[in-house]
């Protein structure tokens, strides 16, 4: 049998990982399922240049101008206001028009533009300009969903890899260490776990204007217990593996035992858990947002759409847009969820 | 006492999964007559089990029958229907497993499991079953039979569910018996005693026995004739004392051979102690009631002393419960003890966990299971020079391949294959791996712990050779910790008898297998050796 070359570079996945990806790539729908909220997201980092109330370029009096970045004022265009150029005021477009051109972006409005010129009161039906119509404020839809789709899966994110990170770590100590460690790290936890995150953000909110950091923040401390149970439970089981005695008869620390030995079974359950952890966290901050305790006025957010079609039922494009982009973003994490674990089943392996 | 009862003719079983086929057995003839004992001899992998099982079609779905007839009864058993075999299964032919613990169910009561074997077949009321089943727990040897009726498997020791086992099996008195390696899981005194057991009850009933194993003692004790498997085939069938004799296959002789044989190169009685264990003591709490307060201890070694001196072989031999690995384990530190224990100039009960860690590359460690030692996810390379990150931090990664590859080659490994992971080698080649671990670390000693009871007898010959050859070549001390008396018959210097966490006698080799003090030792040796000269 020939011997494989082994390369040593970092992206190179061990052998037994790169069997999990082929056998995830097999599963259809996880593997479409994860191609498809790759793309969602990736399309949703660039919400910038696909929907803004800004120009992408412009390019005035043989000069290029970047309004994504710099703030210009009206009368570098030869407007008449200090004031920072309106680009959706015809007055400016035509006389930008007038020595130049400009690039829109796909959409013309940002998540706070409020369109002034609906045909009727808003929140308005979706139209030529509106392609999902507008919310009660007049602000577009579709540039409401993208951003907010930005930011519910970058708070879900963080979440995850966050209250994975500190779960990890205290399961694994409570797990190898046992006795009272364990006791302690356990009896702490139940406590924990049964303060209500909710009222706490109700209370934090009438103190302080709650924004992105202070919500990750909050469920984050009251959130981190998720994974320690599975951790804890492969960590009691992995410390008494023989091939652990034996990493402490070659004089390995502790520290090195937990790393390299324990921690990579307790991570297969730990990442087949992770998908849904992060569906849990999205719904979470969708679920604050809809109550009114999640994110500031003004910003953009799935929950907060959700709250509106509920107070707006003659506006279905509200609640309707806002449901499909979530079930669709759920089902995708379920779909991936599923892959990842057919693909880390143990019975599978070896 | 002629007569044949079971004939199996050129009989192959294949394993078909996927697209892979397994030829498991082929083309193999036997033929077992009344009220004989046939002896299938192989080691682990040879297709003994598969032939057995196939006789009640107790194989898995995946099993495919290519070509043969069995031939029971005046039926084949592998084309009747299932209706039909079932009613032999139990009846005319019973099967005893190797494994006591898990071929009873943990939820049923003995009594209820044994009746279950006689509604199957008989017609008894249940009054009846219960006399039937409690005569034959007496008949069996157990004590207390009325109360084990109503007892968990749990509750019984290992020999006593064998012997629930054997109830079970012969309940309805069939023809034959299948033993599949019945006494491998169990100790050496009670060994004897279930032999004893199934040869009596083969006396009373006058059934025939087919049992398989790959100890030769046992076939030297117990068989009529002797079949030799090798790579699902059948190489050698002929009576014990020809085999024994005059093997006429070479597959035969090499087994014959692999019996652990010889004595330890002679060690000086001169040179200097390296290890001396005063009153070592292991006690492990008992704790009870929601306080978890200490009621008692279970002493699992109860102060011991004894010293080794520096290129010897210290022999611990017991059985399974006397505290042998314990000692072991406690000598290195890997489980807490009292009393002392000096390695050269260190207490090592005195120092502190940062110290010890440093003095672990002095004394190393191989363990009785060879693959469960192994990292599964680590390569060879990785699992062998983990050593070296610990203790000789400063070596650059060329130096350390430089090392890894010196110390394969001397265990016996091909450095090529120093990237693949531990499952694309075999059971011998595991031990190899894990004694290159050890020995890249150049240790002054190593506690190996039954490091080839789970091994084949001819892989178990080759890896004591190993380690012979580097106890001489590196001036290594062992700690040889087993109960296989033949194997340190081979192997140690001195010799230290434990029992139930105790040292009954202990001393020189040679003077304790001529001369045994003890009672205990006696019984040991004699079920070893039994039947053979010294």
């Amino acid at each position: 049998m020939p011997v494989k070359k082994i390369n040593l570079k970092k992206f190179r996945l061990s052998k037994i990982n790169q069997e999990r990806w082929n056998r995830f790539r097999s599963n259809k729908r996880g593997y479409i399922g994860l191609y498809l909220f790759s793309i969602l997201f990736v399309l949703t980092l660039f919400s910038e240049l696909i929907s803004n109330d800004k120009p992408l370029l412009i390019y005035y009096d043989s000069s290029f101008y970047c309004p994504l970045v710099k703030e210009y004022a009206e009368t570098q265009f030869g407007g008449e206001f200090e004031a920072a150029a309106d680009y959706r005021d015809p007055y400016v477009i035509e006389l930008i028009n007038k020595k130049g051109w400009m690039i829109n972006p796909v959409i013309p409005f940002s998540y706070n533009t409020i369109n002034y010129n609906l045909k009727g009161p808003a929140p308005s039906p979706p139209s030529k300009t509106n392609w999902l119509g507008t919310d009660d404020r007049g602000r577009d839809v579709v540039a409401r969903l993208l951003y907010g789709f930005r930011i519910s899966v970058f708070f879900g994110l963080t979440l995850t890899i966050c209250s994975s990170a500190i779960g990890i770590v205290a399961g694994a100590l409570q797990g190898y260490y046992g006795g009272t460690v364990d006791i302690f790290g356990q009896r702490f936890i139940e406590i924990w776990s049964s303060l209500p995150t909710l009222f706490l953000l109700i209370i934090l909110s009438s103190v302080v204007q709650p924004n992105f950091w202070w919500l990750l923040g909050i469920t984050l401390m009251f959130g981190w217990m998720s994974l320690v149970g599975v951790v804890r439970a492969e960590f009691l089981r992995g410390r008494n593996f023989e091939y652990v005695t034996a990493a402490k008869a070659l004089g390995l620390s502790d520290t090195k035992i937990i790393f390299r030995h324990v921690l990579p079974n307790a991570m297969v359950a730990s990442i087949t858990f992770m998908p849904f952890i992060l569906g849990g966290s999205i719904t979470t901050l969708t679920s604050l947002d809809f109550l009114g305790f999640g994110l500031p006025v003004g910003s953009p957010s799935l929950g907060e759409l959700l709250a509106q079609g509920k107070a707006n039922m003659q506006a279905p494009w509200l609640g309707l847009s806002a449901f499909i982009l979530l079930s669709l973003m759920f089902s995708l994490l379920v779909f991936i969820g599923e892959g990842v674990r057919d693909a880390f089943d143990p019975r599978k392996v070896y | 006492m002629n007569e044949t009862i079971l004939t199996i003719k050129n009989l192959s079983v294949y394993f078909k999964m996927g697209t892979r086929i397994t030829k498991a057995v082929e083309n193999v003839d036997l033929v077992l007559k009344k009220g004989e004992t046939l002896a299938l001899v192989g080691e682990s992998g040879s297709g003994k089990t598969v032939t057995a099982m196939s006789i009640l079609k107790l194989l898995p779905e995946s099993a495919t029958y290519p070509s043969g007839t069995i031939e029971f009864d005046k039926k084949d058993c592998l084309t009747i229907s299932d209706e039909e075999i079932r009613k032999i299964r139990g009846n005319k032919i019973g099967v005893i497993f190797q494994q006591p613990m898990t071929s009873l169910n943990p939820l049923h009561r003995i009594g209820k499991q044994l009746k279950e074997s006689i509604f199957l077949h008989q017609q008894f009321s249940n009054s009846e079953a219960d006399e039937r089943a409690l005569l034959w727990l007496e008949r069996v040897g157990l004590k207390n039979p009325s109360n084990k009726l109503a007892s968990f498997p749990h509750q019984l020791s290992g020999g006593e569910r064998q012997r629930v086992m054997i109830a079970m099996a012969l309940i309805n008195e069939p023809d034959i018996l299948i033993a599949d390696e019945p006494t491998t899981a169990l100790d050496v005194t009670v060994q004897a005693q279930i032999l004893n057991l199934i040869r009596d009850l083969q006396n009373e009933m006058g059934m025939a026995i087919l049992f398989i194993t790959h100890d030769l003692t046992i076939v030297r004790k117990i068989a009529d004739r002797v079949a030799v498997m090798k790579d699902g085939q059948i190489v050698e069938t002929d009576l014990p004392e020809t085999i024994f004799t005059k093997p006429a296959h070479p597959y035969t002789r090499h087994l014959i051979n692999s019996e652990p044989k010889g004595r330890p190169d002679p060690a000086s009685e001169d040179d200097a102690t390296l290890i001396k264990v005063e009153h070592l003591k292991v006690w492990f709490p008992i704790q009870k009631g929601i306080l978890r307060r200490i009621v008692d201890h279970v002493k699992a070694v109860d102060d011991i002393s004894f010293t080794i001196k520096k290129g010897h072989t210290l022999g611990i031999v017991g059985e399974s419960g006397s505290g042998k690995s314990t000692t072991g384990f406690a000598i290195l530190k890997l489980n807490n003890s009292q009393g002392k224990i000096i390695l050269g100039e260190n207490s090592l009960n005195d120092m502190d966990k940062l110290a010890i860690r440093q003095l672990r590359k002095r004394m190393q460690i191989i363990f009785q299971d060879p693959f469960g030692s192994l990292n599964p996810r680590m390569s060879v390379s990785q699992i062998i020079g983990e050593g070296l990150s610990v203790h000789h931090p400063g070596m650059t990664p060329a130096q350390e391949e430089n090392e890894i590859i010196a110390v394969m080659e001397k265990v016996g490994l091909d450095p090529e294959t120093r990237q693949r992971y531990p499952n694309e080698f075999s059971g011998g080649q595991h031990q190899r791996i894990a004694i290159a671990r050890a020995l890249i670390l150049k240790p002054e000693f190593m506690v190996l712990d039954e490091p080839t009871s789970s091994l084949d007898r001819s892989v178990q010959f080759q890896v004591l050779e190993l380690l012979k050859k580097l106890q001489k070549e590196f001036h290594l001390t062992y700690i040889f910790i087993s109960h296989d008396l033949k194997v340190v018959k081979s192997l140690c210097h001195d010799i230290v008898v434990m029992k139930d966490g105790v040292i009954v006698e202990t001393g020189d080799s040679d003077k304790i297998f001529s001369h045994p003090e003890h009672d205990y030792t006696r019984q040991l040796i004699a079920t070893a050796f039994q039947g053979q000269q010294f």
